[in-house]
């Protein structure tokens, strides 16, 4: 039994929730292989955070400490993980398919000549294997795939995984793994103002789109969002327009996104938007035309002139979130 | 400078995507193939990578004989010329093996940087620039939206979470391409006759001797999750409706 391994993620000091979801499903697989779930956990004084993962269901930490893991860079993580799991051989690899876990993913399959199943939204053991399911066509089917060789890698899409608290500490074994050459080097880490919310990982999102009509419009939206917490999005034809930027665009060929709630505001709901939003736990449309598509995918459905509407239901949350 | 960009051709995004007998290919009848949308951001790159520094822009791609359209695209942008590995079985198929063909291919040309699009979107796998990166034992510089080269060196932004990170790395290096790189031209009509001029060498997977055997596959597919019916919100005016939809979120839904 050579364990279910789990790639750490962290940011400042602190893992990042994404780990805690990998965590989660992790402690499921790896019950249901009956074998330990073991974090990798690659970082630079980050020894004593690592107890904390045994919360989340990990048995045993990897540790490596060094200044070569902070920040990440491809080749530090993907032949540092390579050489420990050719050590070790682990039954299964996950991590996140958050911008580190996709970069990270298909050099380390690569590395140790293996498959990886990306972004996978539902992970299943049979036979004492992991069989994967992972949305393709954004999200317009879904495949079930089978990892021939071991260790079977899979990442798992952000805000899926439900995040499992339990009772526990990890045990943790430093250890040192080789690093081969660091070929690039991170210069500068520009952060975003005011802590923006990423789509990936926002549990809210209010998406514009052709309806908004303007750029300036898209301030109803903003405000909406600051009173809910939630990311601002844009379908295409928004993005397009120049309206917003390239990475608020939520679609086929934007980000493709699992939100809590989505509301979308005068989207009409391409194929491509619809694919890149449609498995959000609650989708709400905004939309004065009742044949758009998008009322067909909605929960919930507001026939109205978004302008109209936006800024009254602004107001209503503000009540209820002073209430609470 | 040596520019190589890896492309791949795609069903439209507009394409309505049906499940075949099998239960795990597609119904590919009435599909429109077009070049990967991100591959054209990386071509486009590549370019413009051809304009500042001056050198030659190769396009490459692997499949069936239909894909000979997408490279004839990226040479009526302005790509020098293009290599195929035709092979009618090799579209529903592992990265890993693309990762293997394009490595073969691209290696004896000696690039100074090898362009992809972040990700096809139709398998959404994004992992064949690292691949090919590992098997070239070159660095990756993935989902960039600016990139730069001076003296040797290439430096790139890349948004992640909340964040920016500007990367430098050393050359040759693979360099996948995000939305907002730039805004990629269309091909002119001089553009699209010159390209049926322009060299287009096909390769097959037994010349290369390119090893086969899959590391992934797909087993079965299946149709989204069914989303149970949706509630129209009723109400007179925007500011009925408005508090209906808070009601229902807050109470029914406990979202807010």
């Amino acid at each position: 039994m050579a364990g279910v391994w789990i790639i750490a993620e962290h940011r400042d000091g602190a893992f990042r929730k994404i780990t805690f979801e990998v965590a989660s499903a992790g402690r499921k697989v790896a019950d249901e292989l009956g074998t330990e779930l073991v974090a990798v956990v690659l970082g630079n004084g980050m020894k004593d955070a690592c107890a904390e993962l045994g919360k989340y269901g990990v048995d045993k930490v990897l540790y490596a400490d060094g200044e070569v893991f902070e920040p990440y860079t491809t080749d530090a993580y993907s032949s540092a993980i390579a050489s420990l799991a050719k050590d070790r051989s682990p039954d299964v690899i996950l991590m996140g398919a958050s911008m580190q876990g996709k970069d990270l993913g298909g050099r380390l399959a690569a590395k140790l000549g293996v498959g990886i199943a990306v972004d996978c939204t539902k992970l299943e053991v049979a036979d004492g294997k992991l069989v994967p399911t992972r949305p393709i066509y954004a999200g317009k089917v879904y495949a079930t795939v089978a990892l021939h060789h071991t260790p079977q890698i899979a990442s798992l899409r952000p805000n899926v995984f439900d995040v499992v608290e339990k009772q526990g500490a990890a045990e943790i074994e430093e250890v040192s793994p080789e690093v081969g050459e660091v070929k690039t080097k991170v210069e500068e880490i520009i952060k975003e103002e005011g802590g923006k919310i990423d789509l990936t990982e926002a549990e809210i999102i209010v998406s514009g789109g052709r309806g908004m009509k303007n750029a300036e419009n898209f301030k109803i939206l903003e405000e909406l969002a600051e009173v809910l917490g939630a990311a601002v999005g844009a379908s295409r034809a928004a993005v397009d327009a120049g309206w917003r930027p390239h990475g608020d665009q939520v679609g086929q060929t934007g980000k493709v996104v699992t939100p809590n709630l989505y509301i979308a505001c005068g989207i009409s709901g391409a194929i491509q938007h619809l694919a890149g939003m449609g498995s959000s736990k609650l989708i709400v449309a905004i939309n004065k035309d009742p044949d758009a598509p998008i009322h067909s995918k909605a929960d919930y459905s507001v026939v109205a002139d978004l302008f109209q509407v936006v800024p009254a239901f602004t107001e209503e949350c503000k009540k209820i979130k002073a209430s609470q | 400078m040596n520019v190589v960009v890896c492309l791949k051709q795609v069903p439209d995004t507009e394409t309505v995507i049906k499940i075949a007998e099998d239960g795990k290919t597609i119904v590919t009848d009435d599909i429109k193939w077009v070049m990967n949308p991100y591959d054209e951001f990386a071509v486009e790159e590549g370019l413009r990578i051809k304009e500042a520094h001056g050198g030659e822009v190769t396009v490459v791609s692997v499949g069936p004989k239909r894909v000979t359209e997408a490279l004839r695209t990226a040479l009526a942008m302005g790509a020098d010329k293009a290599v195929l590995v035709e092979d009618e079985s090799l579209y529903w198929t592992d990265p890993m093996i693309f990762a293997r063909i394009l490595a073969k291919v691209v290696e004896p040309m000696n690039p100074d940087i090898i362009l992809f699009g972040q990700r096809a979107v139709d398998d959404d796998c994004g992992i064949v620039g690292s691949a090919v990166a590992e098997l070239l034992g070159l660095p990756q510089l993935s989902v960039v939206t600016k990139l730069e080269i001076s003296d040797g060196k290439v430096t790139v932004h890349r948004p992640v979470e909340g964040q920016t990170l500007v990367i430098s790395s050393s050359m040759p290096v693979v360099v996948t391409a995000g939305k907002g790189l730039n805004e990629p031209r269309y091909a002119s009509l001089p553009g699209i006759m010159k390209a049926k001029k322009k060299p287009l060498d096909v390769k097959t997977v037994d010349e290369l001797g390119v090893e086969l055997s899959p590391t992934m596959e797909i087993t079965a597919l299946s149709p989204p999750p069914e989303r149970a019916p949706g509630k129209k919100i009723e109400g007179e005016t925007p500011e009925e409706l408005a508090a209906n939809l808070a009601k229902a979120l807050h109470e029914e839904a406990k979202v807010i």
